[in-house]
């Protein structure tokens, strides 16, 4: 049992990761609000559905093409919506959220609802680890995440675009007088923030359906683990996720399945009152933002 | 010959300046106006209408309170994107009240108002001390999260959430009682917010370090417009409460949530009176596109990011700059 | 050399910001009524020591007092309803106001209904005679005009005013000379004069040393965030620690 719980945990932790990376790339590390976020997420779930199952283009090939087109959409949003509100950051949250919730409302209105709606998995099967079986996709999506997350540790401080991302949400000014183009930097923060929606879209989808519901679930865990771990800390980020993503399979396990969803609010509960700006933030409190 | 725009003030807007205006009653008239046409229409009009017609005005007035309960807090600084808080615990406090304890909605109103008020601001006390982000972030994931917390626990009736509650005397009761906290609401905050106290409160959210260095502990301000804004959007959920008999998970719907914020920005946030108005345009014209279902919201959407880009002074501002200005195209010399 | 407690008392204050120490070991005493002048290179923590004073920064170690009582780490609002205001060396009023509204909000403050004796008064009345104290000249009604709209001139004295209208005992001015032409510097220096008359303690931080030294009681200069000099203006000027940290050293 313990087994199980730890590498199913893993694994938790991991799907929470990959939901928080992207939001946390472009609305903690570039200070681009991007609310759409759930919606990105959706879209490319869908897209790929609709690749497969529409216009019969092989698997891997939709997922890359998703992929791309959640990232373009990422620019068309910056460019069609953001770039016109740009510094007033309240607005930047609620038009990107209206953004988000039309669109995915838009597809409950086509009808994209029912049990029909899946991707298939990558790879078939499952594997032992001692006594536990562990699906392929499952151990995927934890390596992925671990990935995904060293690389963007690795770019966001030792990459120059990266770099640039942290700059332009710390001094905008500064930045331009550095050179930094802060409009494509920030279109890019949001293009490559939607690309991993997409992807951590296309690589948890397949474990169960594509429902708008699930929109709105990714925007609520992503800004959970924002909230918990701190806006802008990779490491945050992942300690975050491990901490919420470990306590809900021991209270699944242990405890009763339905005491979960009391996890992610009481570590909230428990941020908000020793830390609110989140255990890894920066943040300082504002008297001290002079 | 170059030619630019120029707006000046209304003859009438000049005269109607401080006492001057009850020289003549022309002026007055200019000036009561705009306060009458809300309460006439309201407590005039809309007892004529059908029962069907009087429910939506009904609806209507409740998105509108909670309309009016964001652009509270957004005065402060503080984007509220779950007002779907203040009113699913202002509904399941009433709704207990009224199941567990039996009193009756003359008890039930005030107590879950204040009530309710008080959790509320207790609640969301630590993200005060944080930029404006994070409250829009809490908020947003509070009531999704209350909802689903229900509906695991089952407490509080669980999914079918609480039932057979006690209703209004009858139609035209409960559509008076919307009707005048509707208007208390509207002309109480215009009226707070045009005060030294409302220039406080918006110095608060333009530029919150120069409220500080004049020895004010913007915290307690903050807390202050919190408790008044969610007490509304308390008040809003138990009306509501007893109004369809019911509480339950639905009073935290992203409905609740949404609406108001779309109605404020449509109607011009900061106004009051704006949130009013895209709340009368918003809830009817989605009743008429009931038919629509999901698009419905898609609309509210919509509506959110044209006009926070387009047209974001909103509505009510656009009017009164008509109202009291004329423009005209002037030769520049 | 004193026989009464001074007003503001400051002993080994110390902060740290992560690896960098902005102000270290920070010590001195200001008497009530006199005019403390501080100036130092750039990034030699004359903006931090005032947000330490004023509570806008904890301290990392060491004291602060004001008129004997200890203050240390209290936030902006309680040391201002004690009896400290500051000047910002960005000034940012509320552009969309006019001028005179802009001090509405320390009108507001707890301070001047306690010292007003439980009243607040009409808060416009008192804006707009403040303003003229300052310079805003009342037929010209240059108090009405949205702040957005005046020169630099005007700001600073509206920044001044609003520290003014909080009736503090001791008020903290940060660079307001700063961006000013030299007959806008030449009709401010009278206001402060008068504030001196009225009995007010007064700390300036500068970089305009002349104008500075016309009117300060005593000058202290600070360099990486120490204490390297403190006494008459004259004197301070010749010390050989001063001369290298604005000047720097001979070359080898």
């Amino acid at each position: 049992m313990l087994l199980g719980t730890l590498i199913y945990g893993f694994v938790n932790s991991a799907i929470l990761a990959l939901l928080a990376m992207g939001f946390n790339l472009t609305f903690g590390i570039s200070g681009v609000a991007n609310f759409a976020y759930g919606a990105v997420y959706i879209f490319s779930g869908f897209s790929v559905w609709i690749f497969l199952n529409t216009f019969g283009i092989p698997y891997l090939l939709a997922v890359l093409i998703a992929i791309v087109l959640s990232g373009l959409l990422g620019l068309a949003i910056y460019y069609g919506v953001i770039l016109r509100i740009k510094g007033m950051p309240l607005s930047e949250v609620m038009a990107t959220f209206g953004l988000g919730l039309a669109i995915m409302e838009l597809f409950r209105y086509f009808d994209f609802v029912g049990f029909r709606y899946t991707l298939p998995v990558f790879f078939d099967g499952s594997f032992n680890i001692g006594d536990v079986y562990i699906d392929y996709q499952r151990m995927m999506i934890g390596l992925i995440a671990v990935a995904l997350t060293i690389c963007l540790y690795l770019f966001t401080n030792h990459t120059r675009t990266g770099l640039a991302f942290r700059a332009i949400a710390q001094d905008e000014r500064t930045a331009l007088t550095f050179g930094i183009d802060a409009d494509l930097v920030g279109a890019l923060s949001m293009a490559l923030g939607c690309a991993l929606a997409a992807i951590a879209a296309v690589v948890i989808l397949p474990l169960g359906t594509i429902a708008v519901e699930g929109g709105y679930e990714v925007l609520i865990n992503a800004l959970a683990v924002c909230i918990v771990g701190g806006l802008g800390s990779t490491v945050g980020i992942l300690v975050a996720s491990v901490l919420i993503g470990f306590s809900q399979t021991f209270t699944a396990n242990y405890l009763e399945p339905h005491w979960m969803m009391l996890v992610s609010l009481i570590a909230i509960a428990i941020v908000l009152v020793v830390k609110p700006s989140g255990l890894f933030s920066h943040q300082k409190e504002l008297e001290e933002r002079i | 010959m170059d030619r630019r725009k120029e707006r000046i003030d209304r003859g009438v807007k000049a005269r109607s300046v401080d006492i001057f205006a009850l020289t003549s009653y022309r002026e007055m008239i200019y000036l009561l106006i705009p306060g009458a046409v809300p309460v006439v229409g309201l407590l005039c009009f809309t007892p004529l209408l059908s029962d069907y017609w009087r429910e939506v005005i009904i609806s209507t007035a409740i998105y509108a309170l909670l309309a009016m309960s964001w652009d509270m807090l957004m005065s402060a600084g503080l984007l509220s994107l779950g007002q779907s808080l203040f009113f699913g615990i202002g509904s399941y406090l009433a709704g207990s009240l009224n199941y567990y304890a039996g009193l009756p909605p003359i008890l039930t109103l005030p107590i879950a108002t204040l009530l309710g008020g008080v959790i509320c601001t207790v609640f969301l006390l630590p993200v005060l001390r944080l930029r404006g982000v994070y409250f829009a972030m809490v908020t947003l994931v509070l009531p999704l999260m209350l909802s689903r917390l229900v509906e695991a626990t089952r407490i509080l009736g669980g999914t079918e959430g609480l039932t057979g509650l006690t209703s209004f005397p009858n139609q035209l009761t409960a559509l008076f009682i919307i009707e005048l906290a509707l208007l208390g609401v509207l002309f109480g905050f215009r009226r707070i917010m045009g005060s030294d106290y409302g220039l406080v409160i918006k110095g608060i959210s333009d530029n919150d370090r120069s409220v500080m260095s004049a020895g004010l502990n913007i915290y307690w301000y903050k807390t202050q417009v919190l408790f008044l804004g969610s007490s509304v959007g308390c008040f809003a959920g138990a009306f509501g409460t007893h109004m369809d008999m019911f509480a339950g998970m639905p009073g935290f719907a992203l409905d609740y949530s949404i609406m108001p914020v779309a109605a404020a920005v449509v109607g011009g946030t900061g106004t009051f009176a704006g949130p009013l108005i895209g709340a009368f345009i918003l809830v009817p014209l989605s009743e008429m596109l009931r038919a629509l279902g999901a698009l419905r919201i898609v609309f509210y959407g919509l509506f959110l990011v044209i006009f926070v880009v387009g047209l974001p002074e909103g509505i009510f501002a656009y009017i009164q700059r008509k109202y009291q200005q004329i423009e005209r195209w002037v030769d520049v010399s | 050399m004193t026989d009464r407690v001074p007003l503001l008392r400051v002993k080994d204050l110390t902060k740290t910001f992560g690896g960098v120490t902005a102000v270290s070991n920070m010590a001195f005493d200001l008497q009530e009524g006199k005019l403390l002048g501080v100036i130092g290179p750039n990034g030699s923590g004359k903006t931090t020591l005032v947000n330490l004073i004023t509570g806008f920064v904890k301290p990392t170690a060491g004291r602060i007092e004001f008129k004997g009582k200890e203050i240390t780490g209290w936030p902006p609002y309680k040391v201002v309803s004690e009896g400290i205001s500051r000047t910002f060396q960005m000034v940012r009023p509320f552009y969309q106001l006019p001028a005179y509204k802009n001090l509405i909000v320390p009108l507001y403050s707890p301070r001047v209904k306690k010292l007003a004796g439980g009243k607040y008064g009409n808060r416009d009345a008192v804006a707009l005679d403040l303003l003229e104290e300052v310079g805003f000249e009342r037929d010209a009604y240059v108090s009405y005009k949205k702040a957005g709209a005046l020169p630099q001139g005007y700001l600073k004295r509206l920044e001044l005013a609003k520290s003014m209208a909080l009736r503090p005992d001791l008020i903290i001015l940060d660079e307001l000379f700063s961006g000013l032409s030299l007959a806008e510097v030449s009709s401010i220096v009278p206001i402060i004069e008068k504030l001196k008359t009225q009995g007010k303690t007064i700390i300036m931080i500068e970089h305009r040393l002349k104008e500075l030294f016309r009117i300060a009681d005593r000058v202290m200069v600070l360099n990486y965030g120490r204490k390297i000099a403190e006494g008459q203006a004259t004197q301070v000027m010749e010390s050989p620690a001063v001369k290298e940290a604005y000047l720097g050293s001979e070359a080898e």
